[in-house]
């Protein structure tokens, strides 16, 4: 099963990175004073200086100054691929647990095949997990689909909880990352923006392998070069 | 004037000195961010979770996220045992203190949730709402919360006719002359804005603005502890 | 961190990896975490501790009153085990009402004490009939990754053993301004301890972590203590509508002794 793969913009040191610095900043620190800086996302401008709007790590890309949340929510967009959880069903659809501040749901329309109504719990039961794309995201609530390549309900192997912020580095540019883990546990694996990750191998010993790999690569805060050093992890631990 | 700058202190400390600071992020691991903060021998702890859903539904606000406090003592923080659950005073101070947290928080950017703030004291010597907030607003931070800037806390007072800065539990019991005046108060780190303001005690109202400029001149140090803090969790000694 | 519950997948690789001796942080079913155990993290309380079970954290303060005794037990003192799930440790636990969970911990903790002998009532007796001490012991979990019992009863014992008697003035009331001269009256020998075993499947597991305790389907508690010489079960409680077999009760008879002499030498080691 493949996942959707998402373009991790800073998971790569720009080939001219030189005035890419990157820094630590805390809420209400001047990032850089400058009239000739623009304030981009989690940042503000103030008089001159541009000042930071959230714990993070402050970038500079051009003139644009960024900051990227190193911990935080998962703020949901549309066409995120998430892993959820069924919390329920309705006449009209399923309650979907995942793990946001709003809640989702996922009508009976948007599953994959037509579904009659009173086969719903047969065809997802409750503590069922499957892997939807965000279709709506609405003041009230958010309407996930099963509808695409990679989507629907997930069976066996198990699922854990990364830092939805680590997400981009653990796909990888392209899905460089992710796919090495994958080729050398030969596990399928799907990972949610949300922060939820699926994982299923072909036994117990490579499944807890990849997760271990996830993880390795999840609780690295501020690292480059990250590629080799999993690769020397994996040459350590085979 | 020479009476107060006499003013001897119990523990020794200047009279703008505040007590030693201790400050640490990420000490409950479960919470979306959380951080320890201590003067002296008060310690707080403060753990956040959220944003995440608000129940029931007809608490939540479709304009902006709410921010929910609360604090409390361990029972054993205080030498006379304390009672679990919350009591009048636990009660006032955690609003006090969510409404001196909320000017910092981007709380429209999360309509119809709530982000939830714990703090309880585990040991208490005098200041425990001041460390509830300095050890929250690193917490609110550590979770990735947007937030204008880092709210910072102290409580100065006067014993006497001095003019101190954070005052402890046998400052706190001074009754000589003037007697004991407890000022607490918050701001913003980085701007002039107020948002706790709490006084007991008695105070000529000329002499407020020397407790400003001691609160002022003690958050500057205060923001500097608190920006350590949360920046070691990123970058702590010895790289991982 | 989350609050999503369990999911049936996770459930069953669990199983499987249980029935395998398998678990994610390589332990085996019946290996505990790391254990760490700090004193006097409270200075106001007579005596305190920290206990780390791996992420799990729980703090327990003792603070010692002074009152009339009951009266069916007038040359006693008394104990008391109060503590609450606070939402502090865990995105699982609301605010309100202690709901099942939260009464439970500080009665499992109470009983594996009361029931061993450690506590000598009799020694907590100041004047008979008028005036007794009585042991307040506060539980607070700081940070649950699973197995909050255990590591809570570990924590009442070590900040029992750190506890000291405050001195009371004339008019019988404590003085905290008079240092303290004498400790806590306990045995020196008696020391509960608790142990959860979870099942999930056919496979018992001890110290489970947060998302494996999840998992579990039926937890059963034992204290057990020294006593003249000889190991004793002090209490004894199952949760959960799934039953255990006899086999697995018999299976814990056989472990726990063993399980009991190893954390008892952790804990001597911190003392």
């Amino acid at each position: 099963m493949e996942n959707e793969i998402k373009e991790a913009p800073e998971a790569v040191n720009k080939p001219n990175s030189s005035s890419s610095k990157r820094k630590v900043v805390v809420p209400g620190e001047t990032i850089v004073d400058g009239e000739d800086y623009l304030p981009g996302e989690g940042t503000r401008r103030e008089g001159s200086k541009i000042v930071a709007s959230k714990f993070g790590l402050a970038e500079e890309a051009g003139r644009v100054i960024k900051l990227i949340s190193i911990f935080g929510a998962f703020v949901p967009r549309r066409n995120n691929v998430v892993i959820g959880r069924v919390s329920d069903i309705t006449h009209a659809g399923w309650l979907i647990d995942i793990d946001s501040a709003s809640s989702a749901f996922l009508p009976i329309e948007e599953s994959p095949r037509f579904i009659n109504r009173n086969e719903m719990d047969q065809y997802l039961a409750i503590g069922d997990v499957i892997s939807a794309k965000i279709w709506t995201v609405k003041g009230k609530g958010i309407d996930l689909t099963l509808k695409g390549k990679g989507l629907g309900k997930l069976e066996n192997g198990f699922i854990f909880r990364i830092i939805p912020s680590r997400v981009p580095r653990v796909i990888g540019r392209e899905g460089s990352m992710v796919n090495l883990i994958k080729e050398r546990t030969d596990c399928s694996i799907t990972v949610g923006q949300n922060g939820w990750i699926w994982i299923r191998g072909q036994s117990i010993e490579t499944e807890i392998k990849a997760r271990k790999a996830v993880e390795f690569v999840a609780n690295k805060v501020h690292v480059s070069g990250l590629t080799e050093k999993v690769e020397a992890w994996f040459e350590e631990n085979d | 004037m020479a009476t107060k700058n006499e003013f001897k202190r119990v523990d020794g400390r200047k009279l703008d000195e505040m007590r030693a600071i201790t400050a640490k992020v990420g000490v409950v691991p479960n919470a979306d961010g959380s951080a320890m903060f201590a003067f002296g021998d008060t310690v707080a702890i403060a753990a956040v979770y959220g944003p995440r859903l608000l129940h029931p539904q007809h608490m939540q606000n479709p304009q902006k996220g709410i921010l929910r406090v609360a604090y409390d003592l361990m029972s054993f923080s205080v030498y006379e045992r304390k009672r679990p659950g919350p009591s009048r005073r636990s009660k006032e101070i955690s609003k006090v203190t969510e409404w001196a947290l909320e000017p910092a928080v981007d709380l429209k950017a999360f309509p119809n949730t709530v982000i939830d703030v714990q703090i309880y004291i585990l040991q208490a010597d005098a200041g425990t709402r001041t460390a509830g907030i300095n050890a929250a607003s690193m917490a609110l931070a550590h979770a990735g919360i947007p937030m204008k800037d880092l709210i910072c806390s102290v409580a100065p007072g006067k014993n006497g006719q001095a003019i101190i800065s954070d005052l402890n539990k046998e400052e706190e019991d001074y009754d000589e002359g003037e007697g004991a005046t407890d000022f607490a108060v918050a701001k913003l780190a980085n701007q002039d804005e107020y948002t706790l303001m709490q006084m007991d005690g008695k105070i000529q109202p000329e002499r407020v603005k020397e407790i400003l400029d001691i609160a002022e001149k003690n958050c500057e140090t205060i923001y500097d502890a608190q920006k350590k803090a949360l920046k070691e969790v990123v970058n702590p000694e010895g790289k991982k | 961190m989350s609050s999503m519950k369990v999911s049936n997948l996770t459930k069953e690789t669990l199983k499987k990896m249980f029935a395998e001796g398998k678990r994610f942080d390589g332990r085996g079913l019946l290996d505990l975490r790391d254990l760490e155990i700090e004193y006097n993290v409270s200075k106001k309380a007579e005596g305190s501790a920290r206990v780390r079970m791996g992420k799990t954290e729980v703090v327990v303060g003792i603070k010692m009153e002074v009152g009339t005794p009951y009266s069916d037990s007038p040359n006693k003192g008394n104990l008391m085990v109060s503590g609450d799930l606070l939402p502090l440790a865990s995105p699982r636990y609301e605010a309100g009402p202690p709901g099942f969970n939260a009464i439970e911990l500080p009665r499992l903790v109470d009983r594996a004490i009361r029931e061993s002998g450690m506590i000598d009532f009799e020694k907590l007796c100041i004047k008979e009939g008028e005036l007794v001490w009585t042991v307040i012991v506060d539980v607070y979990p700081i940070n649950d990754d699973g197995n909050i019992i255990d590591a809570s009863s570990i924590g009442a014992i070590a900040a029992l053993q750190s506890a000291i008697l405050p001195e009371l003035s004339e008019d019988g009331k404590i003085d905290y301004e008079k240092e303290a001269k004498n400790k806590l009256p306990l045995s020196k020998t008696i020391m509960p301890i608790s142990f959860s075993f979870f099942k999930l499947g056919d496979s018992l597991i001890l110290d489970p972590t947060r998302e494996e305790e999840e998992a579990c389907e039926t937890r059963i508690t034992f204290g057990i203590s020294d006593w003249n010489g000889q190991k004793m079960l002090n209490s004894c409680q199952k949760k959960g509508e799934l039953p255990l077999k006899r086999e697995d009760v018999e299976k814990i008879m056989e472990i726990i002794p063993k399980k009991f002499e190893e954390v008892n030498k952790k804990l001597k080691k911190f003392l």
